[in-house]
């Protein structure tokens, strides 16, 4: 029972993290209708921000902050500008193809200029476990369970709660109708994209010490964050969320007590799932195809 | 249309590329060697310490008078692409091929070279490697044989283990090294509790390290490649585990203890080269490396400048460049530090190119590979 | 949210195949100039050319998912794997490669139909999350089912087939080989689309809604262009075991996929010779390009997103791009 809890607790952990890097995938499609196929490299490139600030001499806090303001100007308003704002008239797949690309870039751009080594990454919490009733809980899992679950939580009452985050939502359903109530579409747009590149700084903070900070380490968390948004719902922000933590439980247990090797195929099983069987995702609504 | 006659120019083009057939000027080295994927901090560093010793070599006047000219190319840790590499080395004219250094790599590239007569010089530990009786194959380490049974006698004499959980990549090497540890520690009356393989690349121990954790072993045996290994690392301290860690080779190298910082700390291996070796010889190459490289040389950074330098012995030896003649010297030639200083660490090869030489046992201390015992080579004993 | 009409960028109304003599003849000249190419290279340059022809015949069939059903497919790589695997464990078995050749592509088709039929059931882009999806669990699955695939540690030693007779083992007669089994694949798909009953292939990519008013049935259509071409991809994976001698999951991930798909699409999607261009880029440009190293695909990457915004119908639409901006035709 004890594992039982346990696994479960730092899968619930890993599972926030994948829903953070989710979140932000379905924001962008909401916002601008963008499948953004670079979200594990827009992971990737604070990570080596972070590190270029820790290497000179910044404390983590800071190096933190700083690539967050890197990640929104650079992954936010300049991936907007240069790459979305230009292809969205063509419809999705170029815009599809061309984040494709765009990933392509990213990754072997830090491959050839920076190296293919992995570097260490200091963890924002300390090492060590303690224990509660009989089950050990890692300071580094219960750190990653309150930040990352701090911060979904905190920006789905932002997008509930406030003007802001109402007229950003208005923008995803209906555009033209946000246009006729007065709501600046282009500067709320301009908003998910800078919270996409925030969220990519957390993701990236509180993956890197885990998995090192590496060229590739993209590739892996953004196909759990692509799979978590279209299990959870790709048009629902709280979507994201589920997903994630259900997959991150799910290969926890899986692992555990079925197969390590097919820990990775959990997220796909279901995920292949969800797309034959409810292909809004578990808690999507229905979109009417639109010619 | 005019993109089938681009096409066409491009693959004209590509034909009349100029391919050297030189038999004078410089001598062509060709290096395999693993830059990305799961192998590239075996591979870089295998890499740069070919580079060192061929900047030296060429400093000093090159081989018999010849410069060498060394080129690295990227397996991506793929043993398709290293074959597709071999083939291309074979081209070019290779005198001798450096690497790759992964097992599985070696083993489907090996077959080129033999084709083609050129030595080969390989990182890769695999007992299979040497077993395949290809006479061109020569190791630049030990074969798991040889340092399995070491590390077995450390877990019985020395931590008095009754029982052992391991956790390996499920690779050439990994599983390769899991099944000759299981034979040495057989007859040493160690249970194993739990074996638990895991896959290459992988990220997340916490399954891994938990079913190990709830076996209650005496002693824990990780054997993976780097990341996976500082990653282990790291999930065994998240975890609280106070037992031994011990591994082979990888577990203490540098790139781990860089990588897992702490969480390293206290972990035991044994290798067969060190940048920590207490000889002369060794500490001047770690100084230099650094002073070229700017980070500390792991074994592979020794294997590949020992290589290259064995290389240049045994071509003088020979007088001449010829592969095989040169395979012909190799098998069953010993290297003294004292006439050729390059190699490092003396050193013997046998029929199968295996090779014999002093090794170690080291253990991590405040985040620094020490030597805590060196073991004499297995020949210097009869 | 305009979830507008996925399929692939631009339209022009052109015949499925481009035909005329002085293409034709320029076509053979190429071929056969090609097809000499390697009695000037050594082993190496040759054993690139037979891997140009076998990504050949993966993106030749990829161009009709992508190009002709406009369907986004990020799994062509896991079907190339399939077709290895099912040829290198046969061949291993001491089964002939000709007995494994169509057992391949049939396998290839049957689970490409089985992939796509539900997925192309609900919503256009939901079949490039399923092949990719699948392409991961194919990869997986390749690794870890030990037993059959040899897992990491892979295959060694598939053989190369004999033709009546002949051995195919040497490399010059392997490239020969399989050189004319591309043409003839190359010519077969040529055949179907021009066939009144591949005529809907380039209805469907000229205009869906339209080929759907005139009774085309543009699931049955887009379903049958996918599984053909996971089946095409099937075949040049067995052609690709035979060649390379030795296989394991590494050249079968998602990357591989998404560089085939890439290169489609850079040549020119739904143009016949598309595949060729993006072939030739992300196959034998890079070794070409030997010395821009780690650059090339970073390049590779702005080359994409540039094509994106400025040529979105591939390198191929160039020459009628720039003629459309000569006569002032489209703006």
């Amino acid at each position: 029972m004890g594992d039982f809890v346990q696994l479960v607790v730092s899968g619930i952990a890993a599972g926030t993290i994948y829903g953070v890097a989710a979140l932000g995938f379905t924001l962008l499609w909401q916002a601008s209708g963008t499948i953004n196929f670079a979200q594990g490299e827009f992971v990737m490139l604070p990570a080596f921000a972070m590190l270029l600030f820790l290497g000179i001499g910044a404390p983590l806090w800071l190096a933190f902050f700083a690539a967050c303001i890197v990640s929104m100007l650079l992954l936010g308003v300049a991936f907007k500008r240069i790459i979305v704002d230009p292809l969205l008239r063509h419809g999705v797949i170029p815009l599809v193809i061309a984040t494709l690309g765009l990933s392509v870039f990213v990754k072997q751009g830090i491959k050839a200029g920076v190296g293919a080594l992995a570097y260490p990454f200091p963890s924002a919490f300390p090492a060590g476990q303690f224990a509660i009733a009989g089950i050990e809980v890692s300071y580094a899992d219960l750190g990653t369970l309150l930040l990352a679950g701090g911060i979904v939580i905190a920006l789905q009452l932002f997008l509930d709660r406030t003007m802001t985050g109402r007229a950003m939502q208005a923008c995803a359903q209906n555009t033209e109708a946000a246009r006729v109530l007065g709501i600046d579409v282009r500067r709320m747009t301009l908003y998910v994209f800078l919270i996409n590149g925030a969220l990519a700084a957390v993701a990236a903070l509180l993956i890197a010490p885990s998995y090192l900070v590496k060229f590739d380490m993209g590739e892996t968390i953004g196909l759990k964050a692509f799979f978590a948004a279209i299990i959870g719902g790709f048009n629902q922000t709280r979507g994201a969320l589920l997903g994630g933590v259900l997959i991150g439980v799910l290969e926890n247990l899986v692992g555990f007590y079925v197969s390590p090797a097919y820990k990775e195929g959990v997220a796909l099983v279901v995920f292949l799932l969800v797309i034959l069987l409810r292909p809004e995702g578990l808690l999507g609504k229905a979109e009417e195809r639109k010619v | 249309m005019r993109s089938l006659v681009r096409l066409s120019a491009l693959l004209l083009g590509m034909a009349l590329v100029p391919s050297s057939f030189a038999q004078s000027g410089p001598v062509k080295i060709a290096g395999l060697v693993e830059l990305s994927g799961t192998g590239t901090t075996s591979g870089t560093n295998f890499n740069d310490g070919v580079k060192l010793a061929v900047k030296e070599i060429n400093a000093a006047g090159g081989i018999l008078g010849r410069k060498v000219e060394y080129t690295a190319s990227d397996t991506q840790s793929q043993p398709q692409v290293a074959k597709a590499l071999a083939i291309k080395a074979v081209d070019d004219g290779a005198y001798v091929v450096m690497g790759p250094v992964f097992s599985g790599s070696i083993l489907v590239s090996m077959t080129e070279t033999q084709k083609a007569h050129i030595p080969n010089f390989t990182g890769g530990e695999a007992a299979a490697i040497t077993q395949q009786g290809d006479p061109y194959i020569f190791r630049t380490s030990f074969t798991q044989t040889t340092a399995m049974p070491k590390v077995a006698r450390y877990l019985s004499d020395t931590l008095k283990a009754k029982s052992v959980a391991i956790i390996y990549t499920n690779n050439d090497f990994g599983k390769g090294g899991r099944d000759v540890f299981l034979k040495a520690i057989a007859p040493k009356g160690i249970k194993v509790v739990a074996d638990i393989s895991t896959d290459p690349g992988q990220l997340d121990f916490s399954g891994a390290v938990l079913k190990a954790k709830q076996s209650n072993p005496d002693v824990f045996f990780v054997y993976t490649n780097e990341e996976e290994a500082a990653r282990c690392l790291k999930e065994l301290k998240k975890q609280g585990v106070d037992k031994p860690i011990v591994g082979e080779t990888v577990l203490t190298s540098q790139k781990v203890i860089e990588l897992a910082g702490d969480a390293a700390n206290g972990a035991v291996a044994h290798v067969g080269l060190t940048a920590d070796a207490p000889l002369p010889e060794v500490k001047a190459f770690s100084q230099k490396f650094q002073n070229e490289y700017h980070y500390k040389p792991d074994h592979n950074g020794l294997k590949g400048y020992s290589a290259m330098y064995i290389v240049k012995a045994v071509t003088e030896k020979i007088g001449k460049f010829d592969g095989e003649a040169f395979a012909n010297a190799m098998h069953g030639i010993k290297l003294s530090v004292k006439q050729y200083p390059g190699i490092l660490m003396d050193v013997s090869f046998d029929k199968n190119g295996d090779l014999d030489r002093e090794s170690f046992m080291t253990k991590v201390v405040n985040g620094k590979q020490e030597v805590v015992a060196t073991l004499p080579a297995l020949g210097s004993g009869q | 949210m305009n979830a507008s009409s996925s399929t692939v960028i631009a339209r022009p109304r052109r015949p499925a195949v481009p035909r005329s003599r002085t293409r034709l003849a320029l076509a053979a000249i190429v071929v056969i100039a090609f097809a000499l190419l390697p009695l000037g290279l050594k082993s190496y340059g040759t054993y690139l050319c037979s891997l140009f022809c076998v990504y050949l015949m993966a993106t030749f069939g990829l161009n009709l998912t992508i190009g002709y059903a406009g369907q986004m497919s990020l799994g062509q790589a896991a079907f190339l794997g399939i077709g290895a695997y099912i040829a290198a464990i046969g061949m291993k078995a001491g089964l002939p490669f000709f007995a494994m050749l169509p057992l391949a592509a049939l396998a290839c088709f049957a689970i490409g139909l089985a992939l796509g039929f539900p997925a192309l059931r609900v919503q256009h882009h939901y079949l490039a999350f399923a092949t990719l999806g699948f392409n991961v669990l194919v990869f997986l699955v390749l690794r870890n089912e030990e037993a059959i695939t040899g897992g990491t540690f892979g295959i060694r030693g598939i053989p190369r087939p004999s033709l009546f007779g002949l051995s195919l083992e040497r490399d010059l007669p392997y490239f020969w080989f399989t050189l004319a089994s591309t043409l003839l694949l190359i010519a077969l798909l040529g055949w179907l689309l021009r066939s009144p009953w591949g005529r809907a292939f380039a209805a469907l990519r000229d205009n869906p809604i339209r080929a759907e008013s005139l009774g085309v049935n543009i699931t049955a259509y887009t379903l049958l262009a996918f599984a053909i071409g996971a089946c095409c991809a099937g075949i040049a994976g067995a052609y690709f075991a035979s060649l390379v001698g030795f296989i394991d999951p590494a050249p079968f991930n998602f990357t591989a996929s998404l560089l085939m798909l890439l290169g489609v699409i850079v040549g020119g999607a739904g143009r016949f010779l598309g595949p060729v261009v993006g072939t030739v880029i992300i196959v034998l440009l890079p070794e070409w390009l030997r010395f821009m190293q780690n650059w090339y695909l970073a390049a590779f990457g702005v080359a994409v997103i540039a094509l994106m915004v400025w040529l979105p119908g591939g390198l191929l639409s160039l020459p009628e791009r720039l003629a459309s901006r000569r006569i002032g035709a489209l703006p």
